[in-house]
């Protein structure tokens, strides 16, 4: 029976838009934040942060704090030496990376602005904040490393003790590797006859911006320290807690209850958990801090903000020769959990879906006074869709050819699959042709080409662009072994488990913990399928390492397509167990019996019983056959064999009012192959959610600091998240390859439409203003710069935004802002 | 301390409240109404919006003090016993919501934007939820939320 | 996220909060909806010690009828001016700029009067005042109350001619009944401060333009009247041609700010090209 074949028999459940199981509680506010939980005698966390991206700390003045009402204790790096743990990086990408030590608190300098360097601990989160106020620190401010290529010159050094900026250089060069030619032979020779595409793209830094505040609350009273944290990864903060601390991992329970968005946010482990952790060892009591929206964007980590140098050579057919791609990677102060090795998720994916001969990667990673970066949404895939999307459209304005037409020609085609690409990766399955037929027809491609063609001609002040963007993507991480050859300190396998009640309802428990993505639903869609029992009667246990004991987490679209599997394997285990069983209550031979639609039936009879009736057997075990054990419980772990490759075309229309540069999204269609669908419900809005991410990089969201290294787009005043205003309705759909490395056949989606809009967008903005001599607008595409770039006042269209915020919440009614008001020009 | 009586979700409260506390805290951290949460410190986000004698506004935006005397309704005051709102109904119909954090707020001001325009354009829709932030849905499942709500005459 | 500890009066007469004011002076601030003053201090940038909530005082909201002026009390929420009915047909300018102002839960909350003593240059109803000529009613201590006009009232980025102990209580706005009108506010996302907005109305007669009035938002430490703009206007055609020659003058004599979203010479080309659109569009052409 072949796999097809058996998804068939058993689609009852999956594949249907269910409701979502979550929603009942989120509807109604009952809800569970870690910031909603309280305890008696509960103590509350206030941090003292330095306002400087680089100094010595001279002396900090406690007694006033200290004298505050309700003030239990303030507490310095000093105080609490080793007993605060230190910060690990996870992922060293070569032997040799230049890497700081990482204490949550550090007692003698700090190296970003927003660095904690005194904790007050008080009664309330009032006092605690009130008496923060009075603590007096002195520093000597040291200079600042802040701009990433000033930094790659070691020209100030973020950390003076390391002697350079330069943490870690990593290549990958497909002649070396055996998977291709050599890539300067390549572009010499396309020197002289073909073409080359030769650009600097800036990937600027980002904010994840989910929605819940971080919040931490540690309780040191039981026998285990129990801390709940609003984090994707409980098991591996579990885990780095036990290594750090010298608490035995099993003293220590994490719970990540209701968790209010992440999108690699919230993948982290953070100082101000560590000195929770510490605070409430010390003091013995619970205690909890939650963090303030201008604290989260101040310190909770970044993500993007590199350099990527780019030269691609092609023949003048279009046909692609070679790809050579030189990043400068801005890790911030710190060498965080993964944030070294984000860049390296992108260094197999710059290739693409084309059949490039010849291939070379090439990432320095740079320490700078900066907030520290790790993973947002995509985690180096998105960089790598972006640099090649926007080349491909390049080399095809080049050669006068039309964008599809171009990555057609060098796309890998259908019919094979599986292929190995110049990166060494074996994509499974695609389809980049009936993919990108079924967008271009409800893109309405041609007759928007066609509008935009009158539009020009009749020189409009609003002109239209369409911009293309064929991506895949490698997602589902990871298999362990790959996880080993990459020095990452972990493996990318995924655990669950079936417990069958003795009253038939089903608990299922997986290492993959949701923050909003609806595993509730759509673990029990797949296990209801399995099992044979009803949707209701599955209840999906996660977030907690005494619940659901064994995992590694969520991220890199890994928990339908890695964690789904393990629970596809521990129910089959169940089915197995039950087996003999139900045979022996049948007095059947095991032989005889069938299992489908949650039934063991006896071959050629109308006798059987239900999965759930044997549940009841093994709970009384009055009746069981000998030298088995009385319980169908499973649990299994799936290391997966292979990455996962959705992909999918995404078609944008945008219109650029060329007077003031304002731009508008007109039309978005984007057609996903993401394999077999659980629910599309769900499926849509990670789709959704996933585009606007994209989008917003593109048009709104950057991270700028001033010279000093002080975030200047501190708030949600200065740091554009778009609205409902500012988007529109999309247009999506789907078309199927299942992937041939999991049983369900699944490919991961939470990523992917952040990884392919952006591209997608600033191709559109840069198409409808390429007859002004415009190629390239430098992210996000601000009315400014579009309006520069078309204007010729700035060719690049790189304009670099003005280092300062408007002062809305400030001057009469309180501090100084950073705009300059007097000059009238700029600062 | 100053003293205040006030009704939420149909129940009369009284507390003595440090004038500085918010409505926001006071609901969560007095009464245990942690369906209403604080996203940001800048009143961008509107997670925290309730409705204040009848309309909508954001709860860490104003005083408890100033909302002495005054008729406040969260998220959990919606429902009327087991039977959810017009509005409640539609954001799960239409996966209106994912982690859930902004859900609160979004539902509140959904319903205050259908109470003053009872069939909004997508246009309007969209322009009446600029005050609420979500980072997870793209906005396009919300906005056919508020639609389908609409649709059923959710402000009746 | 939590403020300073303050002491809180809710005076329930302008002449109570007067006293409330002599007594405290600059330990005070005066709350009035309240939605740029609690961020702050929320964040810590202020910490009073006294809080003055005029949220009490009843004679302060609501929008009247005098002759040729419609009276707006400064506690009057936005939304209330947005859906007035006097606000728009005699003063439809302002109906345009409050209709879009920060977000409706702001709207519902923040007052009329408060967001113009607040004056930051980027708030949307100092342009729309502004060219309007409106009439600020400041009452002081002794139960003396006096009159600024527009040009007067805005000094300087959040400074206005409002003493320490006084209050405004009203704002009268001159009846331009029959003009149009038109706000034209440009942002990058929905929820910002305008980065650039203009206020324009324009009285026409048979195509021409006998009047006009132009306001700019954001684009020095207070929100400026484009005089030259007007007076080009004056006699004009509502034509594109002719409105884009007198609009080009919009920037003439203003600093704006460089930030995160523009430097000042953007700004300055943004101000003639919204100018055009708004006197376009409040000239019905």
């Amino acid at each position: 029976m072949t796999a097809t074949q058996e998804r068939a028999e058993v689609a009852q459940e999956i594949g249907r838009d269910r409701r979502r199981k979550e929603d009942q509680r989120l509807i109604t506010g009952r809800t569970r934040w870690t910031d909603n939980i309280t305890m008696p005698g509960m103590l509350h966390l206030a941090m003292v942060r330095s306002p400087f991206a680089h100094a010595t700390i001279t002396s900090i003045d406690k007694s006033e704090a200290e004298a505050a009402p309700n003030v239990v204790a303030v507490l310095t790096g000093a105080d609490l030496g080793e007993s605060q743990g230190t910060l690990i990086n996870a992922w060293a990408i070569t032997t040799d990376q230049v890497a700081p030590a990482h204490p949550p608190m550090p007692p003698d300098r700090v190296s970003f602005a927003g660095e904690v360097v005194a904790v007050v601990v008080a009664r309330s989160a009032a006092e605690a904040r009130d008496a923060a106020e009075l603590v007096d620190v002195e520093y000597d401010e040291l200079p600042a490393a802040v701009d990433l290529k000033a930094a790659a010159r070691d020209e100030v050094l973020a950390h003076p003790d390391l002697g350079t900026n330069k943490s870690a250089f990593w290549k990958f060069d497909s002649a070396e590797a055996g998977t291709g030619g050599d890539v300067d032979e390549a572009i010499a020779k396309a020197r002289d006859g073909g073409v080359v595409i030769e650009r600097e793209y800036r990937q600027q830094r980002l904010i994840p911006a989910f929605m819940e505040p971080r919040s931490v609350v540690v309780d040191p009273t039981g026998e285990q320290i129990t801390m709940w944290s609003a984090t994707q990864i409980p098991h591996i903060l579990r885990f780095a807690l036990a290594a750090t601390t010298g608490v035995p991992e099993s003293k220590i329970r994490v719970i990540a209850p209701d968790v209010g968005g992440g999108f690699g946010g919230k993948l982290q482990t953070t100082p101000e958990e560590w000195l929770v952790f510490a605070i409430a060892r010390r003091l013995g009591k619970p205690v909890k801090y939650t963090e303030t929206r201008s604290e989260s964007l101040m310190v909770g980590h970044h993500g993007r903000d590199q350099w990527q140098k780019l030269t691609l050579s092609a023949e003048k057919d279009g046909t692609v020769t070679g790809l050579k791609v030189e990043l400068l990677a801005d890790l911030g102060s710190y060498v965080s959990l993964i944030g070294g090795g984000v860049p390296v998720l992108g260094a197999f994916m710059f290739n693409a879906i084309y059949k490039f001969p010849a291939y070379q990667f090439n990432c320095q990673t740079v320490l700078t006074n900066k907030t520290w970066t790790d993973a947002y949404r995509g985690a180096g895939r998105p960089e790598a869709t972006f640099a090649i999307e926007r080349l491909m459209t390049e080399l095809a304005a080049e050669l006068d050819m039309d964008p599809l037409e171009l990555r057609e020609k060098n796309w890998i085609r259908h019919e094979e699959f599986p292929f190995t690409t110049v990166a060494g990766l074996e994509y499974d399955t695609g389809n980049y042709e009936a993919a990108t037929a079924k967008a271009k027809e409800m893109f309405g491609y041609d007759e928007l080409r066609e509008e935009q063609r009158r539009r020009r001609e009749a020189g409009d002040t609003v002109q239209l662009g369409i911009g293309v963007s064929t991506f895949t993507e490698m997602c589902g991480l990871a298999p362990s072994r790959v996880l080993g050859q990459l020095n990452y300190g972990a493996g990318g396998w995924e655990h669950a488990s079936v417990r069958m009640l003795a009253t038939g309802k089903v608990e299922v428990t997986t290492g993959a913990s949701a923050h909003g993505q609806g595993h509730e639903t759509a673990f029990s869609q797949i296990i209801a399928d399995r099992l044979g029992v009803p949707f209701e009667d599955v209840e999906v246990l996660h977030g907690d390492t005494q619940v659901a004991q064994r995992g590694l987490d969520t991220y890199g679209s890994r928990s339908l397509v890695v964690g789904g599997e393990a629970l596809v394997r521990a129910a089959d285990k169940v089915i197995e167990k039950a087996r003999p069983i139900a045979a022996h209550l049948l007095e059947a031979s095991v032989d005889d019996l069938e299992f489908s639609g949650g039934r063991f039936s006896v071959k050629g009879t109308d006798q059987g019983m239900s999965i759930a009736e044997v549940s009841t057997a093994v709970f009384t075990a009055h009746d069981y056959p000998e030298g088995i054990e009385p319980q169908l419980d499973s649990d299994a772990t799936y290391d997966p064999v292979n990455f996962n490759y959705p992909h999918g075309t995404h078609l944008c229309a945008m219109e650029v009012d060329t007077e003031t540069g304002q731009v508008k999204m007109r039309k978005y269609v984007c057609v996903d192959d993401i394999g077999t669908i659980i629910n599309p419900l769900i499926v849509s809005g990670q789709v959704h959610g996933g585009l606007v991410q994209g989008i917003a990089q593109a048009l709104w969201e950057e991270a700028v600091y001033d010279d000093a290294g002080t975030l200047v787009s501190g708030s949600f005043t200065d740091y554009l998240l778009p609205t409902a205003a500012d988007t529109i309705s999309f247009d999506i759909d789907h078309t199927s390859s299942p992937s041939i490395t999991n049983t369900l056949g699944t490919k991961g989606v939470g990523e992917a439409g952040t990884i392919a809009s952006t591209p997608a967008v600033v191709n559109a903005v840069v198409d409808a203003v390429r007859h002004f001599g415009v190629n390239d607008i430098q992210m996000p595409c601000t009315p400014e710069r579009v309006w520069k770039a078309v204007h010729d006042r700035d060719a690049g269209g790189g304009d670099p935004t003005t280092g300062a915020a408007a002062p809305h919440f400030d001057s009469s009614t309180g501090m100084d802002g950073t705009v300059d008001r007097t000059t009238g020009g700029t600062l | 301390m100053t003293r205040i009586s006030l009704t939420v979700d149909g129940s009369k409260v009284a507390d003595d409240v440090e004038p500085r506390m918010l409505l926001v805290q006071y609901l969560r951290e007095r009464l245990g109404k942690t369906g209403t949460v604080v996203g940001c410190d800048t009143s961008n986000c509107g997670a925290c919006t309730v409705h204040l004698d009848g309309t909508s506004v954001k709860s860490c935006n104003v005083l408890a003090v100033q909302a002495d005397g005054a008729e406040v309704t969260t998220i959990e005051g919606l429902a009327t016993g087991e039977d959810l709102h017009p509005v409640q109904e539609a954001f799960r119909e239409c996966h209106g919501l994912q982690c859930g954090f902004c859900t609160p707020g979004m539902i509140m001001q959904s319903v205050a934007l259908l109470e003053e325009n009872p069939q909004p354009s997508e246009e309007e829709i969209r322009l009446g939820l600029e005050g609420n932030l979500c980072r997870c849905t793209g906005y396009h499942n919300i906005v056919k939320a508020v639609q389908q709500a609409a649709g059923q005459g959710a402000a009746s | 996220m939590i403020p300073a500890p303050f002491d809180y009066l809710a005076p329930t007469s302008v002449e109570e909060a007067l006293a409330a004011l002599a007594e405290h002076g600059d330990d005070a601030k005066v709350l009035a909806g309240g939605q740029s003053l609690l961020p702050v201090l929320r964040m810590r940038l202020n910490a009073p010690e006294v809080v003055i909530d005029l949220g009490r005082i009843e004679s302060l909201r609501g929008v009247r009828d005098e002759g040729d002026v419609v009276v707006v009390g400064a506690m009057t929420p936005h939304s209330v001016v947005a859906s007035d009915p006097l606000v728009a047909e005699h003063a439809g300018l302002v109906s345009r700029a409050v209709e879009h102002l920060a977000d409706a839960q702001i709207r519902h909350r923040g007052t009329f009067g408060g967001a113009l003593a607040h004056a930051d240059p980027a708030g949307d109803l100092g342009a729309p005042a502004l060219a309007l000529g409106a009439q600020f009613v400041i009452a002081g201590q002794g139960g003396s109350t006096r009159t600024v006009e527009a040009d007067d009232f805005f000094v300087d980025l959040f400074e206005t001619a409002i003493g320490e102990d006084e209050l405004l209580t009203e704002v009268r706005l001159p009846k331009h009944t029959g003009w149009g009108a038109h706000y034209e506010k440009f942002v990058r996302v929905a929820h910002q401060w305008p980065i650039v907005a203009v206020a324009a109305a324009v009285k026409a007669e048979g195509g021409t333009i006998t009047e006009a009035r132009v306001g700019l938002t954001n684009m020095g430490s207070t929100p400026l009247r484009a005089r030259a703009v007007e007076e080009a206007l004056r006699g004009q055609p509502a034509t594109e041609e002719a409105v884009r020659e007198a609009a080009s003058r919009a920037a003439e004599g203003c600093t704006p700010p460089s930030d995160l979203n523009g430097d000042a010479d953007y700004r300055r080309h943004l101000a003639t090209v919204l100018t055009r659109r708004a006197v376009l569009a409040a000239a019905g052409a």
